[in-house]
Protein backbone atom coordinates (compact mmCIF):
# COMPACT_ATOMS: atom_id res chain seq x y z
CA UNK A 1 0.00 0.00 0.00
CA UNK A 2 3.08 2.26 0.68
CA UNK A 3 4.62 1.37 -2.35
CA UNK A 4 1.65 1.85 -4.44
CA UNK A 5 0.92 5.56 -2.87
CA UNK A 6 4.35 6.07 -2.96
CA UNK A 7 4.44 5.44 -6.89
CA UNK A 8 1.01 7.35 -7.48
CA UNK A 9 2.58 10.61 -5.73
CA UNK A 10 6.26 10.49 -7.40
CA UNK A 11 4.59 10.02 -10.80
CA UNK A 12 2.13 12.82 -10.16
CA UNK A 13 4.86 15.40 -9.21
CA UNK A 14 7.83 14.06 -11.83
CA UNK A 15 5.48 14.15 -14.47
CA UNK A 16 3.56 17.71 -13.41
CA UNK A 17 7.09 18.72 -12.97
CA UNK A 18 7.29 18.03 -16.99
CA UNK A 19 4.94 19.33 -17.87
CA UNK A 20 5.89 22.41 -16.04
CA UNK A 21 8.72 22.91 -18.63
CA UNK A 22 7.22 21.58 -21.38
CA UNK A 23 4.02 23.04 -21.54
CA UNK A 24 4.53 26.85 -23.73
CA UNK A 25 1.41 28.89 -21.57
CA UNK A 26 2.88 30.44 -18.18
CA UNK A 27 -0.78 30.15 -16.92
CA UNK A 28 -1.16 26.46 -17.46
CA UNK A 29 2.81 25.70 -16.21
CA UNK A 30 1.71 27.19 -12.52
CA UNK A 31 -1.08 24.84 -12.69
CA UNK A 32 0.85 21.90 -13.32
CA UNK A 33 3.37 23.37 -10.66
CA UNK A 34 0.78 23.16 -8.08
CA UNK A 35 -0.19 20.11 -8.83
CA UNK A 36 3.14 18.78 -8.23
CA UNK A 37 3.71 20.63 -5.14
CA UNK A 38 0.40 18.96 -4.15
CA UNK A 39 1.67 15.51 -4.85
CA UNK A 40 4.84 16.34 -3.07
CA UNK A 41 2.95 17.14 0.44
CA UNK A 42 1.70 13.64 0.10
CA UNK A 43 5.71 12.45 -0.59
CA UNK A 44 5.97 14.08 2.89
CA UNK A 45 2.88 12.55 4.45
CA UNK A 46 4.55 9.40 3.54
CA UNK A 47 7.72 9.97 5.02
CA UNK A 48 5.95 11.00 8.16
CA UNK A 49 7.24 14.54 8.25
CA UNK A 50 3.42 15.98 8.78
CA UNK A 51 4.79 19.59 9.46
CA UNK A 52 6.48 19.68 6.62
CA UNK A 53 3.54 18.53 4.59
CA UNK A 54 1.45 21.04 5.85
CA UNK A 55 3.89 23.89 4.94
CA UNK A 56 4.73 22.34 1.34
CA UNK A 57 0.71 22.92 0.59
CA UNK A 58 -0.27 26.00 2.75
CA UNK A 59 3.37 27.75 1.57
CA UNK A 60 4.27 26.34 -1.54
CA UNK A 61 0.80 25.25 -3.31
CA UNK A 62 -1.23 28.35 -1.52
CA UNK A 63 0.92 31.55 -0.93
CA UNK A 64 4.05 31.27 -3.74
CA UNK A 65 1.70 29.48 -6.00
CA UNK A 66 -0.75 32.63 -5.78
CA UNK A 67 1.62 35.15 -6.13
CA UNK A 68 2.91 33.60 -9.71
CA UNK A 69 -0.60 33.37 -10.80
CA UNK A 70 -0.70 36.74 -9.57
CA UNK A 71 1.74 38.26 -11.40
CA UNK A 72 1.10 36.09 -14.04
CA UNK A 73 -2.08 37.84 -14.35
CA UNK A 74 -0.30 41.86 -13.95
CA UNK A 75 1.94 40.96 -16.69
CA UNK A 76 -0.97 40.30 -19.34
CA UNK A 77 1.44 38.70 -21.52
CA UNK A 78 0.97 38.32 -25.02
CA UNK A 79 0.38 34.58 -26.50
CA UNK A 80 3.19 34.84 -28.66
CA UNK A 81 5.58 33.35 -26.22
CA UNK A 82 8.43 31.82 -27.55
CA UNK A 83 9.97 30.07 -30.78
CA UNK A 84 8.47 26.26 -29.91
CA UNK A 85 11.36 25.14 -32.49
CA UNK A 86 14.18 26.70 -31.07
CA UNK A 87 13.15 25.39 -27.79
CA UNK A 88 13.15 21.91 -29.28
CA UNK A 89 16.48 22.04 -30.73
CA UNK A 90 17.54 23.39 -27.20
CA UNK A 91 15.53 20.54 -25.17
CA UNK A 92 17.57 18.14 -27.56
CA UNK A 93 20.95 19.13 -26.60
CA UNK A 94 19.80 20.05 -22.78
CA UNK A 95 18.68 16.81 -21.73
CA UNK A 96 21.65 14.38 -21.98
CA UNK A 97 23.68 16.87 -20.66
CA UNK A 98 21.39 17.86 -17.05
CA UNK A 99 20.89 13.91 -17.22
CA UNK A 100 24.76 13.27 -17.78
CA UNK A 101 25.65 15.13 -14.54
CA UNK A 102 22.59 14.51 -12.86
CA UNK A 103 23.66 10.89 -12.97
CA UNK A 104 27.09 11.20 -11.74
CA UNK A 105 26.33 12.82 -8.79
CA UNK A 106 23.66 10.16 -8.10
CA UNK A 107 25.97 7.33 -8.32
CA UNK A 108 28.54 9.31 -6.44
CA UNK A 109 25.50 9.61 -3.64
CA UNK A 110 24.86 6.14 -4.20
CA UNK A 111 27.98 4.72 -3.31
CA UNK A 112 28.40 6.60 -0.52
CA UNK A 113 25.50 5.57 0.95
CA UNK A 114 26.30 1.84 2.12
CA UNK A 115 28.50 3.61 4.43
CA UNK A 116 25.11 5.69 6.05
CA UNK A 117 24.07 4.72 9.43
CA UNK A 118 21.49 5.77 11.47
CA UNK A 119 22.91 8.50 14.14
CA UNK A 120 20.46 10.74 15.52
CA UNK A 121 18.27 9.66 18.16
CA UNK A 122 14.99 10.80 16.77
CA UNK A 123 13.06 7.74 15.77
CA UNK A 124 9.72 7.62 15.58
CA UNK A 125 9.57 6.39 19.52
CA UNK A 126 10.98 9.64 20.52
CA UNK A 127 8.93 11.62 18.49
CA UNK A 128 5.56 10.24 19.66
CA UNK A 129 6.81 10.57 23.06
CA UNK A 130 7.19 14.05 22.38
CA UNK A 131 3.64 14.50 21.41
CA UNK A 132 4.04 14.01 17.44
CA UNK A 133 6.18 15.57 14.95
CA UNK A 134 5.15 19.27 14.84
CA UNK A 135 5.28 19.17 18.77
CA UNK A 136 8.64 17.66 18.50
CA UNK A 137 9.74 19.86 15.37
CA UNK A 138 8.88 23.34 17.47
CA UNK A 139 10.83 22.05 20.19
CA UNK A 140 14.07 21.69 18.18
CA UNK A 141 13.05 24.92 16.18
CA UNK A 142 13.52 26.89 19.68
CA UNK A 143 16.59 25.38 20.85
CA UNK A 144 19.01 24.32 18.58
CA UNK A 145 17.35 26.50 15.63
CA UNK A 146 16.62 29.44 17.54
CA UNK A 147 19.49 31.90 16.15
CA UNK A 148 18.79 30.72 12.47
CA UNK A 149 15.03 31.05 13.30
CA UNK A 150 15.64 34.68 14.62
CA UNK A 151 17.93 35.97 11.58
CA UNK A 152 15.01 34.53 9.55
CA UNK A 153 12.97 37.35 10.70
CA UNK A 154 15.81 39.64 9.37
CA UNK A 155 15.87 37.93 6.27
CA UNK A 156 11.81 38.53 5.57
CA UNK A 157 11.87 42.45 6.54
CA UNK A 158 14.92 42.47 4.03
CA UNK A 159 12.45 41.32 1.30
CA UNK A 160 10.03 43.20 2.04
CA UNK A 161 11.72 46.71 2.14
CA UNK A 162 13.33 45.32 -1.22
CA UNK A 163 10.30 44.69 -3.10
CA UNK A 164 8.81 48.07 -1.65
CA UNK A 165 12.10 50.03 -3.30
CA UNK A 166 11.48 47.65 -6.44
CA UNK A 167 8.37 48.31 -6.84
CA UNK A 168 8.36 52.28 -6.23
CA UNK A 169 8.12 53.84 -9.47
CA UNK A 170 11.46 56.15 -10.17
CA UNK A 171 10.87 59.88 -10.32
CA UNK A 172 13.15 61.67 -13.42
CA UNK B 1 8.81 1.36 4.16
CA UNK B 2 9.75 2.91 0.97
CA UNK B 3 13.84 2.50 0.49
CA UNK B 4 15.79 6.16 1.18
CA UNK B 5 17.08 5.28 -3.05
CA UNK B 6 13.63 5.73 -4.58
CA UNK B 7 13.15 8.92 -3.00
CA UNK B 8 16.68 10.19 -3.83
CA UNK B 9 15.63 8.90 -7.17
CA UNK B 10 12.70 10.72 -7.35
CA UNK B 11 14.69 14.21 -5.86
CA UNK B 12 17.35 13.57 -8.68
CA UNK B 13 14.98 13.83 -11.33
CA UNK B 14 13.26 16.44 -9.89
CA UNK B 15 16.27 18.07 -9.64
CA UNK B 16 17.18 17.29 -13.33
CA UNK B 17 13.86 18.77 -14.71
CA UNK B 18 14.25 21.78 -12.84
CA UNK B 19 17.17 22.41 -14.62
CA UNK B 20 16.72 21.32 -18.12
CA UNK B 21 13.41 24.38 -17.55
CA UNK B 22 16.22 26.88 -16.54
CA UNK B 23 18.05 26.31 -19.89
CA UNK B 24 15.84 25.55 -21.81
CA UNK B 25 13.02 28.12 -21.07
CA UNK B 26 13.09 31.79 -22.16
CA UNK B 27 9.69 33.07 -20.31
CA UNK B 28 11.49 34.53 -16.69
CA UNK B 29 8.07 33.45 -14.83
CA UNK B 30 9.17 29.88 -16.57
CA UNK B 31 12.77 30.17 -15.39
CA UNK B 32 11.43 31.33 -11.82
CA UNK B 33 9.33 28.18 -11.74
CA UNK B 34 11.84 25.99 -12.41
CA UNK B 35 14.19 27.45 -9.75
CA UNK B 36 11.30 26.07 -7.47
CA UNK B 37 11.38 22.68 -8.33
CA UNK B 38 15.13 22.48 -7.62
CA UNK B 39 14.52 23.84 -4.14
CA UNK B 40 11.67 21.34 -3.59
CA UNK B 41 14.00 18.49 -5.25
CA UNK B 42 16.63 19.46 -2.53
CA UNK B 43 13.48 19.85 0.06
CA UNK B 44 12.46 16.23 -1.08
CA UNK B 45 16.20 14.84 -0.37
CA UNK B 46 16.41 16.51 3.18
CA UNK B 47 13.18 14.78 4.30
CA UNK B 48 14.10 11.60 3.13
CA UNK B 49 17.38 11.78 4.58
CA UNK B 50 15.73 13.25 8.38
CA UNK B 51 13.63 9.63 7.97
CA UNK B 52 16.63 7.60 7.67
CA UNK B 53 19.20 8.94 9.89
CA UNK B 54 16.47 9.39 12.74
CA UNK B 55 17.46 13.11 12.92
CA UNK B 56 14.41 16.06 12.70
CA UNK B 57 17.67 18.99 11.83
CA UNK B 58 16.72 17.73 8.25
CA UNK B 59 13.18 19.15 8.77
CA UNK B 60 14.26 22.15 10.53
CA UNK B 61 16.58 22.57 7.29
CA UNK B 62 13.63 22.09 4.71
CA UNK B 63 11.67 25.05 6.76
CA UNK B 64 14.18 27.52 6.64
CA UNK B 65 14.87 26.44 3.37
CA UNK B 66 10.80 27.48 2.51
CA UNK B 67 11.32 30.87 4.13
CA UNK B 68 14.52 31.79 1.79
CA UNK B 69 12.31 30.27 -1.13
CA UNK B 70 9.10 32.69 0.00
CA UNK B 71 11.71 35.56 0.37
CA UNK B 72 13.23 34.72 -2.96
CA UNK B 73 10.18 34.24 -4.52
CA UNK B 74 8.20 37.98 -3.78
CA UNK B 75 11.49 39.36 -4.85
CA UNK B 76 12.23 37.88 -8.10
CA UNK B 77 8.40 38.33 -8.92
CA UNK B 78 9.10 41.83 -8.27
CA UNK B 79 12.30 42.48 -10.28
CA UNK B 80 10.45 40.62 -13.20
CA UNK B 81 7.17 43.15 -12.54
CA UNK B 82 10.22 46.30 -13.06
CA UNK B 83 11.64 43.93 -16.01
CA UNK B 84 8.10 44.36 -17.84
CA UNK B 85 7.16 47.65 -16.62
CA UNK B 86 10.66 49.11 -18.34
CA UNK B 87 10.89 46.64 -21.74
CA UNK B 88 7.51 45.57 -21.56
CA UNK B 89 8.91 41.68 -21.83
CA UNK B 90 9.99 39.31 -19.78
CA UNK B 91 11.66 37.24 -22.99
CA UNK B 92 15.10 37.06 -21.23
CA UNK B 93 16.20 36.68 -25.06
CA UNK B 94 14.96 40.30 -25.48
CA UNK B 95 16.43 41.76 -22.11
CA UNK B 96 20.35 42.18 -23.12
CA UNK B 97 21.51 45.32 -21.51
CA UNK B 98 24.04 44.25 -19.40
CA UNK B 99 25.54 41.73 -22.32
CA UNK B 100 26.30 45.35 -24.13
Amino acid sequence: MELFLFVTFSALTVGSAAAVVWHPHPVKSALFLILSFFSMGGLYLLLQAEFIALMQVLVYAGAVMVLFLFVIMLLNLKPRGEDRAAFKVRVRWAVPLVLFFVGGVLTAVTGALARLAPAGSHGPDWVAAQGGNIRALGRLLFTRGLLPFEVTSVLLLVAVVGVMVLAKKERR
Amino acid sequence: MVPLHYYLLVSALLFAIGVTGVLVRRNAIVIFMSIELMLNAANLSFVAFSRELQDLSGQLFVFFVMVVAAAEVTVGLAIIVTLHRNWKTIHVDAIRMLKG
